[in-house]
């Protein structure tokens, strides 16, 4: 659908044409950077001036998935046969592998508190929001700008005081805290968002669903909810990369087990020297899965507003 | 099909009133038209008996049986909305199908297929089953939406101006197949509407609406040739009821009337006094005559190929006039 009266001229489309490819350029390089840097070796990585054209390793993904030691000179000597390749690819640097790093744990851990946190943030939001649109709530106004004064301040700013809390209740580092946690940081912006997005639905289209034989929640489920889609999966997105991007708590609170990937991703570089190839193996892999929810999304995002059949 | 029954309904938004202590039985089996202008509380009606509202006092009966505090699912009504309200998500097959797959009929997928199919052939949309609701014009949605309700076999069908957006031919075409389905299922229907060529040639009988009032209820007739009051008499009718000074005219007149009431029809054209032609309005099947009599206007029939000329002079007298008091009540 077409939003201007007329066609827009050759010069303005080139404009607008040179403006987007400016704005992907400025946004896209740094994540060409960061992706071009894993597939480095490390004194390509820190080569001066930096190389465009370099040949592709794998090297930073081995390291990132592994530990290694060195070999002594004995065991260099000893020649091997049937070497797997990643051990190969280790020899050549004279470093064997021990064992598997824990980055694997860490990126599952994100999985699992990033989608969890998101799914409670938008299950209980959607249906807070749906209460607070469509019920005579009490003080439903004060209600609502107390949870978005949750927001006002950043989140943390009470770091201290949820450390303590977490402590005593056992939380700290536990996969159950840090959901709770990000659903509770979470839960304002799907709230205010999606009770958005729930109001542009007219209360005709449920008041037709009870009419012809629905109960309210049948009503709710056939009738709003695929029309607040929209709206729920771009909400979902923004909980999501709020809770797998969050740094700051997950420092604070996690250590061993419940330990996302961002606080987790810094210190690969510790490893044997400075390993950025790995750091860059670590960041590349942790942006897959907001990109890959983003993208399978997008449909949603993109299917923009239904025109209701309820005239107005 | 069941008689439903309104006793002492009142109901308030606000401080405003849309229903003040209004009684009204329905009886099994027939078209009630709901008639009054916006506000009068025609939807809120409706509105009470689907359950989309509870009423404030008063009491809902359908079959002899309170309803209130029922689901609109437990009370088996069929609503065709004034908005479409079409679910805009589901095409229109879906959407006709949409009250038939509810857990409270839970139709046959057989079943479904038949009556969506006739209903669709009925309402001319059969054409547009598979369109998204969304891709249609508002006389299609209207039809879908009146389709949505006639799938079903309801208590009772609530239909809120349900012609309104059709153009003039489909309207006449639906007033008659809505009337045809009603009087052959044998249906109890209450439909609202502004339209008094609906209200006259579908009704059984004609509820009228005055500020949550129901101040009338009766046949079309009997509203028409027997109003209560000025309000009433002006619901029905085209061109509207002329209403005079009642000493306007000579001859008798009533004590205590304040106004006379002259439809078209009561009229007389050729004797009596004189009045002098404004405007002539020629519609083919007939010719309204606007005419000034002693400074004041009013507007009758005359016949279809008259000679009238604007200025020329017509005599008029009243015959069998209705005669009102102070507050529009009738009084002859």
């Amino acid at each position: 659908m077409s939003f201007s009266v007329t066609e827009p001229s050759h010069g303005q489309k080139w404009f607008a044409g040179i403006l987007v490819v400016g704005y992907a350029l400025i946004t896209l390089l740094p994540l060409l950077w960061i992706v071009a840097t894993g597939f480095k070796s490390g004194p390509d990585s820190i080569a001066y001036p930096p190389k465009i054209a370099f040949e592709p390793t794998v090297e930073g993904y081995v390291n990132l998935f592994t530990t290694q030691t060195r070999l002594s000179n004995e065991a260099k000597a000893e020649p091997v046969d049937d070497l797997p390749w990643y051990e190969q690819l280790v020899r050549e640097r004279g470093n064997t592998i021990v064992g598997t790093s824990r980055y694997s744990e860490r990126f599952f851990n994100s999985i699992i508190i990033g989608f969890g946190s998101t799914f409670f943030a938008i299950v209980l939001g959607t249906a807070a929001a749906y209460a607070f649109s469509r019920f005579k709530v009490p003080l439903k106004d004060d209600l609502l700008f107390f949870i978005l004064s949750t927001r006002m301040m950043p989140p943390i700013a009470v770091a201290i005081p949820i450390f303590l809390m977490f402590r005593n209740l056992g939380l700290s580092d536990t996969h159950a805290g840090m959901i709770l946690l990000y659903t509770a940081v979470n839960l304002s912006l799907s709230v205010w968002l999606i009770n958005g997005f729930i109001d542009e639905i007219p209360i005709e289209y449920e008041e037709a669903a009870l009419i012809d034989g629905y109960t309210r929640f049948q009503a709710f489920y056939k009738v709003v909810l695929p029309q607040a889609a929209t709206g729920i999966a771009s909400t979902a997105i923004f909980c999501l990369i709020f809770a797998w991007n969050e740094y700051a708590f997950a420092v604070l609170l996690t250590s061993g087990t419940a330990q996302t990937a961002p606080p987790f991703i810094p210190t690969i570089i510790g490893v044997g020297g400075q390993d950025w190839p790995a750091v860059a193996a670590g960041a590349t892999i942790f942006l897959v899965p907001v990109m890959v929810f983003t993208i399978l999304l997008r449909k949603h995002l993109l299917r923009g507003i239904t025109f209701g059949a309820v005239r107005k | 099909m069941a008689e439903i029954v309104l006793e002492n309904v009142t109901k308030r938004f606000g401080d405003e009133v849309a229903l003040d202590n209004v009684s009204l039985t329905i009886p099994d089996g027939s078209f009630v038209v709901l008639l009054g202008p916006t506000g009068a509380g025609k939807t809120t009606t409706l509105r009470m008996i689907s359950g989309l509202d509870e009423p404030d006092s008063g009491d809902v009966f359908i079959d002899g049986h309170s309803i209130l505090g029922q689901t609109p699912a437990q009370r088996n009504v069929a609503m065709v909305f004034q908005q479409y309200s079409l679910y805009p998500h589901l095409t229109v097959r879906q959407n006709l199908e949409f009250p038939l797959k509810s857990p409270l009929l839970q139709t046959p997928q057989a079943e479904i297929n038949e009556k969506v199919k006739a209903v669709s052939e009925v309402l001319q949309i059969a054409h547009k089953l598979d369109n998204k609701a969304t891709a249609l014009s508002g006389g299609e949605m209207q039809r879908v939406s009146i389709g949505r309700a006639l799938v079903r076999s309801p208590n009772i069908y609530l239909m809120d101006e349900p012609l309104s957006s059709l153009d003039a031919k489909l309207r006449a075409d639906l007033r008659i197949e809505l009337k045809r389905i009603q009087a052959n299922s044998g249906q109890t229907l209450l439909y609202v509407t502004h339209d008094q060529i609906e209200a006259m040639t579908m009704a059984t009988h004609i509820g009228v609406l005055d500020n949550g009032k129901l101040v009338q209820f009766g046949s079309p007739r009997e509203v028409y040739e027997n109003p209560v009051s000025i309000y009433s008499a002006s619901r029905l009718g085209q061109p509207r009821i002329n209403i005079l000074p009642a000493d306007l005219f000579e001859g008798d007149c009533p004590k205590h009337a304040k106004s006379i009431g002259l439809r078209p029809e009561q009229i007389n054209q050729g004797k009596g006094e004189d009045a002098y032609v404004t405007r002539v309005e020629h519609l083919g099947d007939q010719t309204r005559l606007h005419l000034k009599f002693k400074e004041h206007d009013l507007i009758t029939v005359t016949d279809a190929h008259t000679p009238l000329q604007y200025g020329e002079v017509v005599k008029i007298q009243p015959k069998e006039p209705f005669f009102f008091d102070e507050d529009g009540a009738r009084i002859v």
